[in-house]
Parts: structure tokens; sequence; C-alpha cells
């Protein structure tokens, strides 16, 4: 750096020429030469000040962050110790009203680490004390066998045999927590739920996995560490469910049925409050897949969602329900019925002769087959085809389990005009119970399409409008004469009227044709009649009422009845209001 | 002046190690609090989950079922159906009491269900 000298000669000699005093010029020069070392040093120190300041900042930064990272993190409370990479964490299942249908218990597994052992005989002699069905001797060889290092002996102990095992004093048997999953309901909602099975386990944890059902539809979400506390909560309604199994467990036996199913679904939201398919099996103990025989005959069969069966009668309502809503017809128009109706070789017929012509309110309200074929031949393939597909029929159901996407509705491969004619009649093409349901609400709840659901929903979940308001109203109105006039006499129940309509339908054979005397009985009703807040579908396989002289298979006689009781136990439950007939009727002519 | 000042500051410097040495223990001793507490807190919810089972277990409506059948004779519940709910009209009203001076008493309202001899003054039945 230059530096100034104090004193420049140049200035000095030019203020003695003026007679200046020279030493104000040194006095001046000190002055500017302290000036800038003070602000040299000032700006040093503030470059400190400022580096001290940045340092203090960046440690308070950090303590905020981290204590705003503390008080913003959700609380989590700690489940009995979750070691290692495998969780047996599960989250709980409940109903519509928070009944526990599924959850985790503790248990202990008991294994062997044969090299701690001290003294095996004893310890297997002691066991095979504690559970009656291990041999001794067996265990003993095992226990022995120097290739063994490691024993697996029992998945689940209770409290009083870990007591007992710890009694035995040997210091190779030893305990491992698990968790097991339990469904305190037993065979209650079996299908609906599944069952879990062990996954990948290891001395201190095992995997809790779903084997079927919702446990393994919702398996990632039963799973999920966030969740682990918040339960899932169904749509089912454990008192509605056990009501509706206890009537169609006494039906089944009553009538010597091979299956039987029934369905409950609110017509506003897709709903499912009670799904059942008998036989069902105990989730808690969940019986293998069956090698051998027919797997629709096996308990885990879910009849209600993967069995599709040609349900006869009961789908004529959606061939009127479509001639309506196309404007072809009214619920006076004249339709023939002679019969039998030919279509090349083969001929349709009524299960009894009804005269020359029927109105069409008629040819629902007495069932007549040729009625349905013809009104619904001048409509055609190709607009059935529409209107069953808007309903969901040529579809897998969309339920949340995974057996529902497994199966699919069987359909012609050929949709001529025969085919045609007897699908609107409901054979030729099979439906699953649950489809059924959703169609029969969408008929009665103002047109809307449901999707069927197993969770709980808050607010109606409406879909396209399939029919108009008007032709709902006039469908309400038939499934109500159904039951009052027609085949479903049965049904009426006092104080909650209800609309329907029956299906008998004859099992096809193995060999092709149809079987003379297995009939696949169904009544589809809602109720209650004049405004419509629940769907209830029931049915039979292979029922037969043996009260009378001979014995009757049709719906009237099986499913209807058994619909019937259901209704008339479950309606209070679900906060119906008594309504009598002449109410209803009113409500039901008025519009 | 100054060596007051780094008396104080000596002091203070003291005085703040000691508070965060026992800073640092109070932290410590409240994560093996926390600890146990989490520890209790997993304990009990595993008790309330084994309650909460048990409960459900023995609530399940295969054994009310059987313990309604078991216990008719004492209890004698049978399903609930439309024939059991009653209708507004169907409820005996009290007559209000009205004072000489043409006022309503609401006490006298609620005595009047039973006038004392058992006699219970009869509503005139609603439309």
């Amino acid at each position: 750096m230059i530096r100034i000298p104090l004193r420049p000669l140049a200035r000095v000699l030019k203020a003695r020429e003026t007679g200046e005093n020279p030493d104000l010029i040194e006095q001046e020069n000190r002055r500017l030469r302290i000036e800038a070392m003070r602000d040299g040093a000032r700006r040093r120190a503030e470059g400190r000040l400022l580096m001290v300041v940045l340092i203090f900042l960046c440690g308070f930064v950090v303590l905020s962050a981290r204590m705003g990272l503390l008080a913003a993190t959700a609380p989590m409370e700690l489940r009995a110790a979750m070691p290692g990479q495998i969780s047996s964490a599960r989250a709980q299942i409940v109903d519509r009203n928070g009944h526990v249908l599924a959850t985790n218990l503790p248990t202990q597994v008991l294994y062997a680490e044969t090299q701690r052992m001290i003294d095996p005989e004893r310890a297997a002699r002691e066991l095979a004390r504690i559970f009656p069905d291990i041999d001794a001797d067996q265990m003993a060889a095992r226990f022995t066998d120097p290739d063994r290092r490691f024993i697996w002996i029992r998945p689940r102990l209770s409290p009083e045999q870990q007591q007992a095992v710890h009694d035995i004093g040997e210091p190779g048997l030893m305990l491992g927590p698990r968790e097991m999953r339990v469904y305190p309901n037993g065979r209650m909602a079996a299908h609906v739920l599944g069952g879990a099975r062990v996954g990948q386990q290891g001395v201190n944890a095992a995997e809790v996995l779903g084997a079927a059902g919702a446990e393994l539809y919702f398996d990632a979400e039963l799973r999920d560490p966030a969740r682990i506390d918040q339960p899932l909560q169904l749509s089912l309604d454990l008192t509605l469910q056990s009501v509706v199994t206890e009537v169609l467990e006494g039906a089944k036996r009553l009538f010597k049925a091979r299956g039987a199913t029934a369905v409950l679904m609110d017509v506003n939201t897709g709903e499912v409050l009670s799904l059942v398919s008998l036989p069902d099996f105990d989730p808690n103990n969940r019986p293998a897949p069956a090698t051998e025989g027919d797997p629709a005959d096996s308990p885990l069969f879910n009849r209600a969602v993967q069995g599709y069966y040609e349900l006869g009668s009961v789908m004529k309502s959606f061939a009127i329900a479509q001639a309506l809503e196309e404007g072809a017809v009214t619920p006076d128009s004249r339709i023939d019925t002679r019969g039998p109706l030919t279509w090349g070789r083969f001929s349709i017929r009524d299960f009894r002769n009804y005269g020359p012509e029927l109105s069409v309110k008629d040819v629902l309200v007495r069932s007549s087959n040729i009625g349905t074929a013809r009104i619904m031949r001048e409509l055609g393939a190709d607009k059935q085809q529409d209107f069953l597909r808007e309903l969901g029929f040529l579809d897998p159901a969309a339920l949340e389990l995974p057996e529902a996407a497994r199966s699919r509705p069987l359909t012609p491969d050929n949709w001529s005009e025969l085919s045609t004619m007897t699908i609107s009649y409901g054979h030729g093409m099979s439906t699953s119970p649950l489809a059924l349901a959703a169609g029969y609400a969408a008929l009665v709840n103002g047109g809307r399409k449901v999707t069927p659901t197993l969770l709980r929903q808050n607010r109606p979940r409406l879909g396209a409008q399939v029919i108009s308001e008007r032709t709902s109203r006039q469908m309400r109105l038939m499934l109500h004469q159904v039951v009052q006039e027609g085949t479903a006499s049965f049904a009426r129940i006092p104080g909650y009227p209800v609309g329907g309509k029956t299906g008998s339908a004859d099992k096809p054979s193995a060999r092709g044709g149809y079987m003379e005397d297995a009939v696949f009985a169904s009544f589809a009703s809602v109720f209650p009649s004049h405004d419509p807040r629940y769907v209830l579908i029931v049915t039979l396989d292979e029922a037969v009422d043996t009260t009378g002289p001979e014995p009757r298979r049709t719906a009237g006689w099986t499913a209807v009845p058994v619909s019937a009781e259901i209704t008339r136990r479950i309606a209070p439950l679900l906060d119906i209001r008594p309504t009598d007939l002449a109410t209803a009727e009113a409500a039901l002519y008025a519009r | 002046m100054r060596s007051f000042l780094y008396f104080v500051t000596v002091l203070a410097v003291i005085a703040l190690a000691a508070w965060a040495y026992r800073e640092n223990h109070l932290t410590q001793q409240a994560m093996n609090d926390r600890r146990a507490l989490e520890r209790e807190i997993a304990s009990l919810t595993t008790a309330k989950t084994i309650q909460r089972t048990e409960w459900a277990y023995l609530n399940r409506p295969d054994r009310l079922r059987e313990l309604v059948d078991v216990n008719f004779e004492r209890l004698r519940l049978i399903p609930i159906s439309a024939d059991h709910f009653g209708r507004v009209d169907e409820i005996a009203y009290p007559l209000p009491v009205i004072d000489d001076d043409g006022t309503l008493n609401a006490v006298e309202i609620s005595g009047t269900l039973d006038d004392g001899n058992g006699d219970a003054p009869r509503p005139e039945a609603q439309p």
C-alpha cells in the first residue's frame, strides 16, 4: 500500500510560500490516516460480528426447526414390541356400529433350540403331558437329531400352556411373541372377512396376512403402520347379519337346500348390510381349499358373490322396466300370452295357461314367460344388452372382495333372438345374487345405478340415471302388486309392505339341458314398498318344501317365506316405521 | 469495571454449564420415563384389545341368543316386530290443570298423572 507522507514536501513548500503553518497539513493528514485506520478496524469488527450473528442464527434455525418438527410429529402409541423387519401389527375390522369383527391378540409361539437343551427326553415327555397330541418318543427323536438345531413346536399357546412350559424348566424350550388374528363372532360374516394366515416368520414376530375376503382385499391398508389404530369399518351390521344367518340356516335345514344366500343392501348407498352364504366356515380355523369335488360346493365358496346362477323369473322385472322405459308398453298394455311360443325347434311355455292375453302388469304379477319373451322380442338384443350392461349384469361385481373379480357372468356367445327371449325371463344368462341386489336397487331408488360396497358410507352414492323416475315409480307399484296379488303372497307382512319378484329356475344339468326336480329358488324384495330403502335377495339352491302332500319347489313356497321372516325380523332393527297397507297403497297409487 | 465484567461473565458461563448439565440429565430422565410410559401404554393397549376381544366374544350373537333362550322363563325376550311399536296417540297425556285465576301451573300439570286416589284423569283421544 502506498502510504501518503504526513508532510508532503510540495504542499509544505507551497504553505511556506503563502505563510501558512505547515503543521496544520501534518495534522490534517494524521487525522485522515487515523480515520482510515478506524474505518478499517470497524469494518473488520462488523464482519466478525456478522459472522457470529450468522453462526448463532444457523444454530437457532436448526434448533427451532427441530423443535417445530418435534411439535408437528403426530404422537404415536407404541404397541407391544415390534422388533426387526417383520411387523405382525394389523388393524381391527369393525362393523358399521363399531362391533369388533376381527382383531389381533398377543400369544406366544413355542420353539426349541436343541443345542441348549439339557435333558431332551424329559422335555419331550413333559411336552407330551401338556399337549396330548404330541408323541413323546417322536419329539425326543427330533430333539436329539444332531442335524436339527431349531424346531418349531407350537404356533400359539394359551397363557396356561405358557406357564406349564415355563414350569418344565428346560432352557432349550423358548417362547416367542406372536400376534394371532381372532374373529370373536365365529362363523358370522365368514365369507366377507375371509380369514388370515401367517406369512414370513422369525423368532420374535410373524407376519399376519389376509388369506381371503376383506382381509386380503384390504391387506395393505390393514397392515399400514400409520393406520394401525384406525379400524377398518365395514358396511355390515353384526345384528342384522346374525338375524339373517339364523333365519337362513333354519331355512336351509328345513328345506334341505344345498346352499343358501342372502344379500341385504341399502338402495341409495349400495352398502351391503348383510351378506350370508351357506354353507359357511369358521375364519378362526379356515379350512384348506377342497382339492376334489365341485369347488362351488365348498364352504369357502361365496355363493352370493362368486356364484353365478340362472335366476329365472326375478330377471323379468328388468325386461318389463326396460320396455316401460323405452315407451314400448304401459303397465296396462295388453300382451298376447297364447302359448307355446315357438322359435325354431324351441318352444317357450308358461307354468300354467294364463289365457289369451294379460296386461303388462299381470305378465309380471303372474310371471308369464311368454308375455315377457314377446315384450323383449319387440325391443331386440342390442337394446337388451345395453340395458343389462348399464345395470352391471354383464361385468364382474365391483365389490371389495378378491373373490368378486374372480368370477364373471356367463352370457351367450351368440346373442340371438332366442337368447334375447330366454334372458328376458332369466334363462341363458347367469347372475350373482349380489348383482341382482344392485339391479333391483337401481329399479326402485328412482332409477339411479348403484355400485355395491362393503365400506360404510355417510351419504348416498347414486350413479348414472338408468331408468326414469317415472318408470321406477311404476316398477315399485308392480313389485308391490306381485306380493299383494301374485306369486309372492307369503311376503305379506303386517306393518311392513314389501314389493318383490320370485324366481324359480330349473337348474342346468351337467349333461346339458335342465334338471327335472332341482330348482334354484330366489326372491328379490324391496321394502318398504312405497318408499324403498332396502333390497333383500334370498336364494335357496335345490330347496324343497315337503310339508304338503307333494314336494313343492317353487320360490313362492321356499324363498318367499324365508325372505318374509327375515324382513319381519330386521325391518324393526333398521328403524323402519311400521305402515299399514292402506297408507302404503295410497302413497303408491297417488303418484 | 472490566474485571467486574469478566467476573460476571465467568460466573454466567459456570452457571450456564451447570444448567446445561442438569438439563441434560433431566432430558435423559425424561426419555427414560417416556420409554417406561410407552411400555406401559403398549401393555395397556394390549390389555384393552384383549378385553375388547373378550367383550366381543362374550357378546357374540350366537351366545346372546342362547342366553335369551336359557333365560326365557325369567326375561321373556322375543324378537322385536311391527306390533311392538306404538303410536303417539296411544300415550295417555295428562290434562293441564288451570288455577282459579286462569294460569297454567306446570308443577300441577306433572302432578295429574295420578291424582292420589289412583284414578288418573283420562285424556281425550288425539285424532
